[in-house]
């Protein structure tokens, strides 16, 4: 048995150690919101945070994060309200929409990390994310708003 | 259109919904031009098969079936923004739900073609005036009140002098009572309040949180999880295979061959089932199958373009138009332009890899999952099962991609013959190197352009391509030419070319080939607008002044002048380069203007794309634009990026890391512009994509002079 904590809820999982993280969220405890999209850490859709940093769970075996914390794009907020989410909503940048919960995923912790991103921050850290509909601009467009959204949070706190 | 009977319990309950409503459909009657629009009850009544929409319930929830798949296009906006106008909702009280497949009920389903709005706009706009009509109706009845002093607004019916008014479900059990009245009157354009406005998707908050649920995240009871190591070269066989290591995985349940009709070709493979996708990925690498390869070519790329090249050189092919005689001004002239282009095979790589879950029951079999075609899975399942087509139930959940790929119909019949054998549920996932390796692609194609300029004018264009016909796969005639032999060509251009003529040299390999975005046109655009563009140059003039002396009707003059003008057009300095190429694709024309410049590392760079829509009538502008947007990237891809190539039969490329694609970085600034006139609606989704190559290959020959003719090429080599 491994010892899960997703989404600050804690799981039990019966799994093959070497099992990537990814088909134990999916297959195991259910969260689809994590997609599976290349399998061997191109593409980005699977990223979810583990201690808060962005890793592709499609290569992370399900050992390396027993005991940690787990985030997937379901627990980003409560609400859909995380600055990110709200700001892909306001500019319409899904189209598909299969790849945005990698997207986002992946921008959240630029957000945290970089609370001003230029574009070239931009397009450093999301450079392991595809978009095959090809949503680029406004995935760019929506991290300047989400950064704004986010500065205005921390400064009427 | 079927008129099998159908009681308006039955139809209800394929709905999926029970209990008083009122539900407005549309059929076609036989003999009939225009579709007729009647109620549930009525269709029970006169035995009529209706096409089911809209249904209001007694609540005044209003439900939409929503009878084309969301594959990112945005019919799950669009429609119910149709429909809303029409019938005074607030699209917040609208609820969408996928129609299952069934072309009897929704007429064709097909996502393709880009025909989700200018096929069914029309209908829709009466169908949602009609319910509407009969709400007033219901109202002024009970009011006793002439229907002309009341009118309807955000899901209510109000009495003007009075101020009352009755909620939409106060009015469903009387509505639904009343004859459907015949002619009803359609709002102007000039007094919609959402269509044509830039709306929100509705979609998009289920795309931000995890909770749209795609093929691949819908889950069964008892559901098993299958992957299938197929044929590498396609077409062969499997001759053995030793599961010895496959069945030791923990989770491994079933290991088992398979087979299947893919069209006209047969392809073979073993799958895998566990318990987890996980397990059945381990098990597939774990397999040791051996192929049997005979009986069809290996192909190898090189070979396939120099076989191309060889049969243009030499061979006329099946004419698919000509006017005048451009084989006698070729045969006199002094001077003829005489070039070859190439494009390249591609996969559609949506980023949801091909998915299928199938539940084979003894008296029904039941379909979940990323089709853009749920009819044609339907009727075809049907055959391929003997299940009656009212037993086989196929459901559309929300497609990560499509791009033509999930149009065709190989895997659910591979889910379903996988269920039937284990006799459980079961989702059959494409790895990604599956869903590369396999196909089926946009197929290679080669062009020979030949022209004549006489005194600065075209005296004469010959085209001819060669390249795989899709309709061959679907079982097509093979002695006439590929219907989209001139896809993309602007219409206009017959008017003022007088000898001019198509052709299509038949080419066959046994690569299966597929729709891919924009079909035809997106290979086709680029040969006959890169050709438009030499002949200009040869002719000694300005590319778009060239395009607007051969366009000579209104709309592609608007289209040049808006081009011109947002552009900068007449204002490009030297050292920038523009390029133009204006195509049609699914009854839309889209121009677009891309600026390169040469930085100081020498790399070329894209500084700019101008992209203008002619779409006609059209409902929202922001998911419009989103599609240009979109569609430039993909052709940026296809153009500079990748390409599937072929070693011995053997796909070379697998995953992102030899299939590359464009990324963040990668991407120009994109303006998108959309004509406004009173056209009727064209294509949105697809139309964006062809004109994006040639525009880019043009504008690096303003700047550079040299004149690139085969995709893709390398942007840092030219």
């Amino acid at each position: 048995m491994i010892n899960l904590n997703v989404n600050q809820k804690a799981y039990q999982v019966d799994a093959d150690p070497n099992m990537p993280l990814l088909w134990v969220i999916r297959d195991i405890i259910g969260l689809t919101g994590t997609k599976y999209g290349c399998g061997v850490a191109q593409c980005g859709a699977c990223v979810v945070h583990l201690n808060g940093e962005a890793v592709r769970s499609c290569v992370t075996k399900v050992s390396r994060a027993e005991g940690q914390k787990i985030v997937t794009i379901e627990g980003l907020s409560a609400d859909n309200n995380h600055p990110a989410q709200v700001a892909w909503n306001e500019e319409n940048v899904p189209q598909c929409g299969y790849c945005h919960s990698g997207q986002i995923m992946s921008a959240a912790v630029l957000l945290k990390e970089n609370p001003n991103p230029t574009d070239d921050d931009i397009d450093s850290a999301m450079a392991g994310n595809i978009c095959r509909c090809g949503t680029y601009l406004r995935i760019r467009k929506a991290i300047h708003l989400a950064a704004e959204i986010q500065r205005k949070e921390s400064a009427s706190k | 259109m079927s008129t099998s009977n159908v009681s308006r319990r039955n139809f209800l309950r394929a709905a999926g919904l029970t209990g008083t409503a009122l539900c407005l459909g549309f059929y076609f009657p036989s003999n009939a031009k225009s579709s007729k629009i009647v109620a549930a009850d009525g269709a029970a009544a006169s035995d009529i098969e209706l096409n089911a929409w809209i249904r209001i319930d007694t609540d005044g929830k209003v439900t939409i079936f929503n009878h084309r798949a969301e594959m990112g296009q945005g019919s799950y906006q669009s429609v119910p923004q149709i429909i809303a106008e029409e019938l005074e909702v607030d699209l917040k009280d609208v609820n969408i739900v996928f129609a299952q497949g069934n072309q009897d009920k929704y007429g064709s389903q097909i996502t393709g073609g880009s025909s989700t709005i200018r096929g069914s706009y029309k209908n829709l706009l009466k169908l949602s005036a009609t319910a509407r009509l009969m709400l007033i109706t219901a109202a002024a009845a009970k009011w006793n009140v002439p229907a002309t002093e009341c009118y309807a607004a955000s899901g209510h019916v109000i009495h003007r002098p009075s101020g009352k008014k009755y909620h939409y479900g106060e009015l469903v059990v009387d509505a639904s009572k009343l004859k459907t009245p015949e002619n009803v009157v359609l709002k102007k354009r000039s007094e919609y309040k959402l269509v044509g406005k830039p709306l929100h998707r509705q979609d998009t908050p289920l795309k931000t949180n995890g909770a749209a649920i795609f093929g691949l995240d819908k889950r069964l009871p008892g559901m098993l999880y299958a992957t299938v190591e197929r044929n590498p070269r396609l077409r062969g066989k499997v001759k053995s295979f030793d599961d010895t290591a496959t069945r030791k995985i923990p989770g491994v349940t079933d290991v088992f061959k398979v087979q299947m009709d893919v069209f006209n070709t047969t392809r073979e493979g073993v799958a895998v089932v566990a318990n987890s996708t996980w397990a059945a990925i381990q098990g597939k690498k774990a397999l040791r199958v051996e192929w049997d390869d005979t009986g069809f070519e290996h192909v190898n790329t090189a070979d396939i373009y120099k076989r191309q090249h060889e049969e243009l050189a030499t061979k006329e092919g099946l004419s698919f138009k000509k006017q005048g005689d451009p084989d006698g001004i070729i045969a006199k002239a002094k001077k003829t332009l005489d070039v070859i282009y190439q494009t390249p095979y591609q996969s559609h790589s949506c980023m949801e890899p091909v998915n299928c879950i199938a539940h084979y029951q003894k008296d029904k079999l039941e379909i979940w999952g990323p089709i853009q075609a749920p009819d044609w899975v339907q009727e075809y399942l049907s055959k391929q099962t003997g299940f009656p087509k009212e037993k086989v139930f196929v459901n559309m959940t929300f497609l990560g991609g499509g791009f033509g790929r999930k149009a065709f119909l190989d895997y659910p019949h591979e889910a379903t013959m996988i269920s039937k054998k284990i006799g459980a549920p079961v989702q059959v996932v494409w790895t990604r190197e599956d869903d590369a390796t396999q196909g089926p692609y946009r197929p290679g194609m080669s062009y020979r352009a030949q022209g004549v300029i006489t005194n600065g004018e075209i005296s004469a264009v010959k085209f001819r391509m060669a390249g795989q016909n899709h309709n061959h796969f679907m079982g097509g005639k093979k002695d006439v030419a590929n219907d989209s032999t001139a896809e993309g060509f602007l219409p206009p251009y017959f008017e003022t070319i007088k000898n001019i003529s198509f052709a299509d040299v038949p080419f066959e390999t046994p690569v299966p080939t597929m729709w891919w975005r924009s079909v035809y046109a997106s290979t086709n655009g680029f040969a006959y607008e890169s050709f438009v563009d030499e002949l200009a140059h040869e002719a000694g003039k300005d590319p778009l002044a060239f395009r607007r002396q051969y366009l000579k009707d209104e709309r592609s003059q608007r289209l040049i002048d808006k081009m011109e003008e947002v552009s900068g057009w007449k204002n490009r300095k030297k050292n920038e380069g523009y390029g133009v190429a204006i195509t049609e694709c699914f009854s839309s024309t889209v121009g677009q203007i891309v600026k390169v410049s040469r930085k100081a590392d020498g790399k070329l760079k894209i500084d700019h794309v101008w992209a203008v829509m002619d779409c006609g009538w059209y409902v929202n502008p922001d998911i419009i634009k989103a599609q240009v947007e979109g569609s430039v990237v993909m052709a940026l891809g296809a153009a500079t990026i990748h390409e599937i190539t072929f070693k011995d039969g053997l796909v070379e490329q697998t995953n992102f890391y030899d299939y590359k694609m464009p990324r963040i970085a990668d991407i120009p600034p994109i303006d998108v512009y959309i004509m406004e006139n009173d056209a009727d609606a064209g294509g949105v989704g697809e139309p964006g994509l062809p004109a994006f190559a040639p525009a880019l290959t043009n504008a690096i020959f303003d700047l550079t002079s040299k004149r690139i003719r085969k995709l893709p090429f390398d942007m840092a080599k030219v």
